[in-house]
């Protein structure tokens, strides 16, 4: 019986390390909400990344005098707002803030979540408990206010920004990662390489962590919306990037609450912006859950 | 179930304490000086020593904390910088306005929430689960802000159906005497229909901007809890010995698909008062979140504070009492 086991395990075992991604990859093509995901999120990298080629005007400078400019007038394709800047210009470099920030912070969150939750979750016992008391603490507090305080007490900035938002997702992941590995602890395979000898720090790196990756990824792609929404809400209630002339979607929102009757594109466009973005990621989040859950293999 | 429920309880006071720890430390790394900002333009070096005397802020930071601590304790939560008036006296005339808010909000996902989750599993893989899933979606991609200031445009400032901002026509303010500051209860006190009517009006919208979230998850997991329990043997039974299907689903579906929805609905109340901050600062509500927001702004960090000690409070309560809750309706967890 030994020896089938081990004549059988090697392929198997084999196939399913590259197959699994593979597998996954092909269902997620399959997918179709994942695939509208894919297109939007497409959308957002575009604009983000070829911004200053896709438009030539200014998005910090405006000639005044184009004041309220309804879209699609002079060369405007979005208008202009209140201080005539083109509201286009200002939507494709806002897509590159949003960018930088959403993403900057969802990798921050994950170092120091997952940095938590991989401590907590390999090590047990006392080290557990009070990181995650720690955590009950993080999660306890209302994330919008914690993300003001911290940008209260850091000062405006993109860095503290980014560090905000991911005080704010940072303990999610850690309950996630955590969760995962403590579930995947009694799993055959575990115990099996445990009974080799293999050490705590192996059994973390070679075992625990890589079938933990795939939750980290799922949270991490929703993060991604919230963390987006979330640096728009900072800029919203007036804690945004610290030049209040930044094309910030959040920012532009506030700048327009007064003119509700002259411009109502000028909130259309950053929301319409906001949302679709966000949708994309969600859908991109859910369409991932499925594919790479082997549960869900047809 | 009292030794779980006890055992729940103690477990909740170490992350009090290290809430307490964490918003102390956070509020005496805050730039700027208590005495300082307290004093403003009038600030002398004598006059800032004296005040710093006054506030304790002269001692040990150990020695202070261990005040904070027993002031905390006697519910006391000291004074607002900026208008010198005790915190838990505004906290106490603002929160009935948060509540009436989140109530609202949690009346609009629940009630419309429950439906679109049944109509949603009822009609797997149709249309009518489509189209549940694209709100469920739209709940929760689009942010408060961008669904506030869209209703205020559509249904306030274009269509004139419902008022915009604020909770109460500031020209009916004066005939309703504040008694409970629940403003929907005393209108009624003051005997003026009239005024809650107009109160009721101005809830509608931020109800429905604050509960979009809400309103997409309780559809979410409505929808997969029922057709979860739909695939059960007994749901199959019941089919097969012929019971009508609104029996079926009566007896057998809904009492068993309850028991998630129940537990999402208590979990949401921490978003409901995260999301209050953002909602009653679009509305020019009067409740807590918009207070803690001018806080900020204000640099009135002992609000800040207080409010964050409170809210975090409320949320391991309400969550404790989910747990119990969770608990009694399922026994596998009491004795696990």
């Amino acid at each position: 019986m030994a020896t089938i086991a081990v004549g059988r395990q090697r392929p198997v075992a084999e196939r399913a390390s590259r197959g699994i991604w593979r597998d996954a990859a092909r269902r997620l093509m399959r997918n179709g909400p994942a695939l509208v995901g894919m297109f939007f999120i497409a959308v957002f990298l575009f604009m983000a990344i070829l911004a200053p080629l896709l438009t030539t005007f200014d998005p910090v400078r405006g000639v005044l005098a184009n004041q309220f400019e309804a879209p699609l007038t002079n060369g405007h394709w979005f208008g202009t707002d209140l201080e005539g800047r083109d509201e286009f210009a200002r939507i494709v470099f806002g897509a590159r803030l949003s960018l930088v920030v959403g993403v900057g912070s969802v990798i921050m969150g994950l170092f120091l979540g997952g940095t938590i939750g991989a401590a907590a979750g390999a090590l047990g016992g006392r080290v557990d408990s009070v990181l995650m008391r720690i955590v009950d603490v993080l999660l306890a507090i209302p994330g919008i206010l914690l993300a003001i305080g911290i940008v209260a007490w850091l000062g405006r900035g993109l860095p503290q920004i980014m560090l905000a938002v991911a005080a704010t997702n940072a303990p999610v992941f850690a309950r996630i990662l955590r969760g995962s590995l403590l579930a995947n602890r009694e799993v055959d395979y575990v115990i099996a390489a445990r009974s080799t000898g293999a050490s705590r720090w192996r059994l973390l790196v070679r075992h625990l962590l890589p079938n933990s990756v795939t939750a980290v990824i799922v949270a991490a792609t929703l993060a991604l919306a919230t963390a987006i929404i979330d640096v728009a809400g900072l800029g919203f209630l007036g804690f945004g990037p610290p030049d209040p002339r930044t094309a910030e979607w959040g920012t532009m929102l506030t700048d327009t609450t007064q003119y509700f009757r002259e411009a109502p594109f000028l909130i259309f466009f950053p929301g319409l912006a906001i949302v679709i973005t966000a949708i994309g990621f969600n859908l991109l989040g859910d369409g991932l859950r499925e594919s790479l859950d082997p549960r869900l293999k047809r | 179930m009292a030794k779980y429920i006890v055992r729940r309880l103690l477990a909740t006071i170490p992350v009090l304490f290290g809430l307490s720890i964490v918003l102390f430390v956070f509020v005496h790394l805050l730039p700027g000086d208590p005495a300082t900002a307290l004093l403003g333009q009038h600030a002398t070096p004598e006059l800032v020593a004296k005040i710093r005397e006054q506030l304790g802020l002269d001692k040990p930071l150990w020695e202070q904390y261990l005040q904070y601590l027993g002031q905390l304790l006697h519910g006391d939560f000291g004074k607002s910088i900026l208008d010198n008036r005790p915190i838990l006296e505004e906290f106490f005339t603002r929160f009935p306005g948060t509540i009436e808010l989140t109530i609202g909000a949690l009346i609009f996902a629940v009630g419309l929430g429950i439906p679109l989750g049944r109509f949603g599993a009822r009609h797997v893989q149709g249309w009518g689960d489509g189209l549940v899933t694209v709100i469920s979606l739209l709940g929760i991609s689009i942010p408060i802000f961008v669904l506030g200031l869209t209703l205020q445009f559509f249904l306030a400032v274009t269509l004139h159906w419902l008022p915009a901002t604020s909770s109460l026509d500031p020209r009916l303010l004066n005939s309703v005497p504040p008694v409970t500051n629940f403003l929907l209860v005393d209108t009624l006190l003051a005997g003026r229909p009239d005024a809650f009517v107009d109160a009721l009006r101005h809830l509608i919208l931020p109800s429905i901007a604050l509960g979009s979230i809400p309103l997409a998850i309780i559809t979410r997991i409505t929808r997969a809890s029922v057709l979860d329990v739909s695939n059960e043997d007994y749901v199959r039974t019941a089919r097969a010995k012929g019971l009508k299907e609104r029996r079926v689903d009566s007896r057998h579906v809904m009492r068993n698909a309850w028991l998630p929805v129940v537990t999402v609905i208590g979990l949401q109340v921490g978003g409901l008062l995260a999301g209050a901050v953002i909602t009653e600062t679009i509305f020019a509500w009067d409740g807590v979140g918009r207070w803690a927001v001018q806080a900020i702004q204000g640099h009135d960090y002992i609000v800040v504070q207080s409010v964050i000690t409170i809210f975090a409070f409320i949320f391991l309560i309400v969550n404790l009492i989910v747990d119990i809750g969770y608990a009694f309706l399922n026994p596998r967890i009491r004795y696990g």
